[in-house]
This record gives structure tokens, sequence and C-alpha cells, in this order.
């Protein structure tokens, strides 16, 4: 199965590369890098928000009710659509052996999507949204979102439609489920009247737009946080690691599985809400399914790797692709475990849903990120980056950093969740004045804050590398890949 | 890759080199769920159940709510109380489907970072709600809310509140006629009414603050929830989860 392996294309590639457009993947890949510094650093703010309220700064503009809603926006779609549209477009004009089907229609979608990121960066912070989660942003936004979808999603039809190899490979399965499924959850759950140019209101009401915004707000998670970089994983990591996908049978049943029963999770968040009993049974039934395909998919990452274990010890985009790889596995195991009502009624409303998602954001699709940008940057630019060592002390900086990010995180949220329950003998509440429990917070909010900020930094030196990369001198000219730092 | 479908074309294999068919495929897989779980909500039977007592925001409610999502305050703060032991005696009556009827969009949060506000309404006096913005800490010591001074300052648009209600009318909420000409009057004596008791709470202010819409808003939460729900006290506490 020689298309199956996208590793055993590397001849063909070599010849063709001039055919391939890489400015626009060039183009994504800068724009991933700032969007990561900028969403981090929203997120450090807001951290530090929570433990020293004076950062809020006594403005509209800067309080944390309107710039939470701005770090979400930046690191999922700017951050985490930059780099998906990177690796996309960077793999799928390989795996297809083809060009993208239109070079317009790729800076469409490249100038377009960059431009609803700074239209969301201005509307943000002016208090113009529409509340949802991950949905905030107000409605010629969201036209504008459907508009620069259509573009991409017209572009990479075409290109499956002129590829010059019959068969898809998993990679573009992935990518291809992302690609049908934004659309769909994205117009559905906007669905509103404009009262004005900034305003609307959703046509569902109570707790059918609850419903109707977590089907999409688990679905972000699902197919815009999970499906696009397993098949970003599918195709770098035997690439990178050069070993043959582990196995072809496991990678058909859990992607089919795994399209199939996310769809259904949504409504593991309003567990215990008044949402009707059978809705809340569903999701939580399908939450514990999920399990089986996402493992399915972590498996079959980690065991590409056999025979290529002592490549990790040395290669920096390696470490960073098995961490990322390891901690899908575990914030997926996590999940499941969260959407069990008991387990819910605990974990709700706390920062331990706050440690959750981080361990996903941070660990799964930030590491898988970075490992990726760092094997391409020298690709991409024809030269060896300008400090090959940094990678190194950027992948031990976000591993610690996250540790202290989702250890501070578990902590807070069992405190606030046992607290907020604990009731004493004479059947009253313990702790009845809910500001005494908010203090009890700081020390967790602060250890947050230096596992945030270590991350950031980790970012920060990637944004430095890159830049100093890109503006040195060309010094490999051949279409031999440079390795990133070398094997020491 | 292994083993797996080497050699033989199996079916999965003859469907990776059709791509518009793995996308019809993929489509319907990706539709089943949501068509199962999202359209029954449109039924009387299996949808959210109904609570009679239930009537919509008033319009300077409706500014108060529209300046509560302008300043991201569900990212803070919840509205639904669970039914738990714990968050009854904290918070009060547990939240019903129906009490949400009028919600446009659901502003029930993800997060507590503050205290739930199902049943805030009523709990504390006006005055307590305009000194807690102004300054979270006079009210609440240790809270890490932001000051939200700016509300005590800045004015509503009676007109844009008219947008507002006309755009709600169209998504289903029962306004008539008369109500959304009658909006500028009824948000003047409800605002009235608000600036008069904080007079007697020794606060100075005009009715068209954004604050007085914000205070309006809070004091509503809840309320017609509590008046409509049948105090069947024993099995509230009792039929719960600890």
């Amino acid at each position: 199965m020689e298309a199956s392996s996208p590793g055993k294309d590397r001849r063909d590639e070599v010849q063709s590369t001039s055919a391939y457009d890489d400015d626009i993947v060039r183009l994504f890949l800068g724009a991933t890098v700032l969007w990561a510094v900028v969403g981090m650093l929203a997120g450090v703010t807001i951290a530090l928000q929570l433990a020293w309220w004076p950062a809020n700064l006594g403005l509209p503009y800067t309080t944390f009710g309107r710039l939470r809603p701005l770090h979400t926006n930046a690191v999922i779609f700017a951050f985490g659509g930059n780099i998906c549209f990177t690796g996309i477009y960077y793999s799928m004009q390989r795996l297809l052996k083809t060009r993208m089907w239109s070079d317009a229609l790729s800076r469409v979608h490249f100038w377009g999507w960059q431009l609803i990121i700074v239209a969301a960066a201005v509307t943000l912070p002016l208090g113009l949204t529409q509340s949802k989660e991950y949905a905030e942003l107000i409605w010629p936004i969201d036209l504008a979102i459907a508009v620069v979808w259509v573009v991409f999603a017209v572009n990479f039809f075409g290109t499956i439609a002129v590829r010059r190899v019959q068969h898809l490979y998993v990679a573009i399965w992935f990518y291809l489920s992302f690609v049908i499924v934004i659309p769909v959850l994205h117009i559905v759950n906007s669905l509103a009247i404009p009262a004005t140019l900034t305003r609307s209101y959703p046509v569902y009401a109570g707790l059918t737009d609850g419903l109707v915004q977590w089907w999409y707000g688990h679905n972000a998670v699902g197919f815009f946080l999970t499906t696009p970089f397993l098949g970003l994983m599918y195709y770098f990591l035997p690439r990178i690691a050069e070993r043959p996908v582990y196995s072809y049978r496991l990678s058909v049943v859990h992607f089919w599985a795994l399209v199939f029963l996310y769809i259904w999770a949504g409504p593991h968040h309003l567990l215990y809400s008044a949402l009707p009993d059978w809705a809340q049974t569903l999701g939580m039934v399908f939450s514990i399914m999920l399990l089986a395909p996402s493992w399915g998919g972590m498996l079959n990452g980690l065991l590409t790797l056999r025979g290529a274990w002592d490549r990790v010890r040395t290669d920096p985009v390696l470490k960073f692709l098995v961490v990322a790889v390891s901690f899908y596995g575990m914030s997926t195991f996590e999940g499941p475990m969260m959407s069990i009502r008991a387990v819910n009624g605990l974990a709700h409303y706390t920062n331990w849903v706050i440690g959750h998602v981080h361990s996903g954001a941070l660990g799964w699709v930030g590491m898988i990120s970075f490992g990726i940008i760092y094997w391409l940057i020298p690709r991409l630019w024809n030269r060896p980056l300008a400090y090959p060592s940094w990678p190194i002390g950027h992948f031990w900086l976000a591993t610690i950093g996250i540790v202290l990010y989702t250890v501070s995180m578990w902590a807070a949220g069992l405190t606030e969740g046992l607290m907020w329950r604990a009731v004493d003998a004479g059947g009253q509440l313990r702790y009845p004045n809910f500001v005494d429990l908010v203090h009890q917070l700081n020390p967790f909010y602060w250890m947050r804050l230096v596992g945030g900020t270590m991350y950031l930094v980790g970012a920060v030196m990637l944004g430095w590398n890159f830049l100093r990369t890109v503006r040195g001198k060309a010094t490999v000219t051949t279409g031999a890949a440079p390795a990133v730092a070398p094997a020491s | 890759m292994s083993q797996g479908g080497q050699g033989k074309e199996t079916f999965h294999r003859l469907l990776e080199g059709k791509g518009v068919w793995f996308a019809v495929l993929t489509t319907v897989a990706i539709s089943i769920g949501g068509l199962v779980e999202i359209t029954p909500m449109f039924t009387a039977k299996l949808g959210p159940e109904r609570l009679s007592g239930v009537t919509p925001y008033t319009p300077l409610e409706i500014a108060g709510r529209d300046i509560y999502i302008r300043e991201g305050c569900y990212t803070c703060h919840s509205q639904m109380v669970r039914p738990m032991r714990a968050e009854i005696l904290r918070y009060g009556e547990w939240t019903r489907a129906g009490e949400y009827a009028y919600d446009h969009p659901f502003l029930l949060g993800s997060r507590r970072i503050g205290p739930d506000l199902q049943r805030v309404g009523g709990k504390y006096p006006d005055a307590w709600h305009y000194e807690h913005m102004r300054d979270p800490r006079s009210t609440s010591p240790g809270s890490v809310m932001p000051t939200y001074r700016w509300l005590l300052a800045r004015d509503y648009d009676p007109a844009d509140v008219v947008a507002s209600l006309r755009a709600l009318r169209t998504v289903g909420l029962p306004y008539t006629d008369q109500d959304i000409a009658g909006a500028p009057r009824s948000m003047r004596s409800q605002a009235e009414a608000i600036v008069g008791r904080l007079a007697t709470g020794g606060i100075t202010t005009t009715p068209d603050r954004e604050i007085i819409a914000v205070i309006a808003y809070l004091q509503r939460l809840g309320r017609d929830g509590r008046a409509a729900i049948p105090p069947a006290a024993p099995t509230t506490t009792a039929a719960v989860a600890p």
C-alpha cells in the first residue's frame, strides 16, 4: 500500500516540489506563529486577572468578561485554525500530487481568515458579542466566516477532483470531516435575527438554544481541535519518524467511529440542568463510548513510532509529537470520565474543566503544532533554524508549564467542588459565603499563571527563532531537508 | 501499513478512491447524532417542559440583559441551580426548563468564578447591586470581580432597546405593537421606581443610566420561576442528588 504511507512518496515530492504552492503554506505558518503568541498572551493576562483583580485595569475593554472570549477565539480559530490550514495546504498537495486547485482561492482563504481574526480582536474588547461560547462573534463576522469557509471548501474539493493519485490517504479523510462539519455546526448554531448591525438574537430559546450551542461547542472541540489534528498526525508523524502507520484497519475503524460518535456528545455540558433527561443520558453514554475511537487514534500514533523510539531521545520534533499524542490520550480519557453524571456533578462549573480543556489544548493541539512548525520551517525556507538548540528548551518549558497548569487546576477544581457541597452535621452549608471559597483558590491561580507563562515564553522563543530564521540567508538550496537540531 | 486490507480490494479500499462518496458518507455519519438529539427539542412531548406563569422580560430588563451579555457576566456567573442539596441550600429552588422559555440567547454559563445568579432576583436591595458594581469589594470583601464604574456613568439608548424588542418578537417573544410602542414609557417608569429606591439608600442617580437597566434585569432573575414552581417542599431536597 504505497500510497498509505506518506514517507514513501518523498522521491516524487522532491522532483515536483516546484509544482506545489508553498507560498500559501509559508503565509499560514507565519500567521500561526503570530496568533499563537497573541492568543497565549491574552490567556496569561486573564489568568493574572483571576489571581490579582486590579489587572482588569478598570477599563471596559480590558475586563475578564471581554478578554476571555478574545483568548478562546484567538487560540482556537487564529492559532488552531492557521496551523490546520498550514498542515493541510502542505500535506494535501503532496498526498494528492497536485498543486492546490486555485491559487486565488487559497489567497482569498488566507486573507479572509486573517481579516476575520482582526475583526474578532477589535469587536470582542468593545463588548460586541453573541455570548455563545466559541461562537461569540457578531452576525456580520459570522457571515464572513461562512463565505470564507465556502471558498476553502471549494478549493479543497477542487484539489481532490484534480488529484493525480486515486487513493485518498487517511489524513485526507480527517481533513474532509473538518471541512464538512465546521460549516454545518457554524450555520445551525449561528441562526439569529439581527436587531442592529452589531446585535442579534438566536432563533432558539432557553435549553434548546443551550443544546444547539453545546452540540456546536463540543464539536468545535471534536472537529476543529481533534479531527484536523489527527489528520496532521497521520501525515506528519509517519513522515518525521520515517515509519509506516501502525495499522490501516485501526485507522478505518477509529475514523468512522470518531466522526459518528463525537456529534452526540454535546449534552454532557448540560448534565444536571433542566435539559430533558433523555438528551442528557444520550450525551453521557456517547461521551463514554468516545473513549474507544479516541484511544484508537492515540495508539495508532504511538505505535507508529515502534522502531523509532531511540530517535525520540534526540529529536525535539519527535519529542513534541510524542507528548502531544500522549496528552491526546490523557485528555480523551479524562473527558469521558467527566461526562459521567456523578463525576460531572463535582467537576462542572469548576476549574477542573479549565484544566481538562488545557490538557487537550496546550498538550495535544499546542505541542503537535509546535512539532510540525519546527519540522516545516527549515523545509519551507530551505535553511536551518537560526537557533537550532532552542526547540529543546521550548519543549521543556512547555511540558513543565502544562504540568503546573493542569495540576493547579485539578487541585483548584476539587477544592471548589468539595467546598461548595460541604454540609455540616446539622445539614447546613459549611461554607455559606461564596467569596470565602474564592479566596481559597488564589494560590492555585498563581501556580497556573506560572505554568501558563512558561508555555507563553516557549511560544515567544519559537516566534523569535522563526523571525531570525526567515530573515536570515538561505544556506540550503537542495531539496534535501535539513534536520531541525543536529542529533548530538 | 500493516497486513489489514493489503492486496485485496476491500469495500473501504474502493471507497478511498471515490472522493464524492467518501464525503457523502461522512456527511451522513455526522448528521445522525445532531438530528436525533436536536429535532425532538422542538416537539412539546420531548422538548423542554413549559412552566406557566413565566412572562417575557420588560424593555428595561432587556436593556439590562444586553449589557449583561456585553460585559460577559456569563463568563463568571452561571444561571442554573442544579437539583442538588447543597445548591438548593446555597441558591434556592433548582431551575426548571420552563424558566428559560424567553431566554434568547440562553445564559446558563459554564463556570462559577462567582456565585450562580439564577435566584439572585430579590435577594439584595437595589442599592446593594449599585454599590457592588461600583466596587465589588465594598459589598463582598475578597471578591475578584472587576469594577464596573462605567455602568454608573453611561446611558442606555431607548431606541436601541426598541430595535432589540422587534428582533426578539421575530424570534418568538410575544411582544405586542403596543408593548413596543410603549417601550420608552415603560422603561422610564420602571427606571424611576429603581431610582426612587436607590434614593432611599442615599444614592443619587438618573433613570437613564446603564446601571439602572442592569439592576432591573438582576432583580428579575428567577422570580417568575420561584413564584410559578409549586411548593412541593418535601420532595425538593429529598429526591435530589447529594
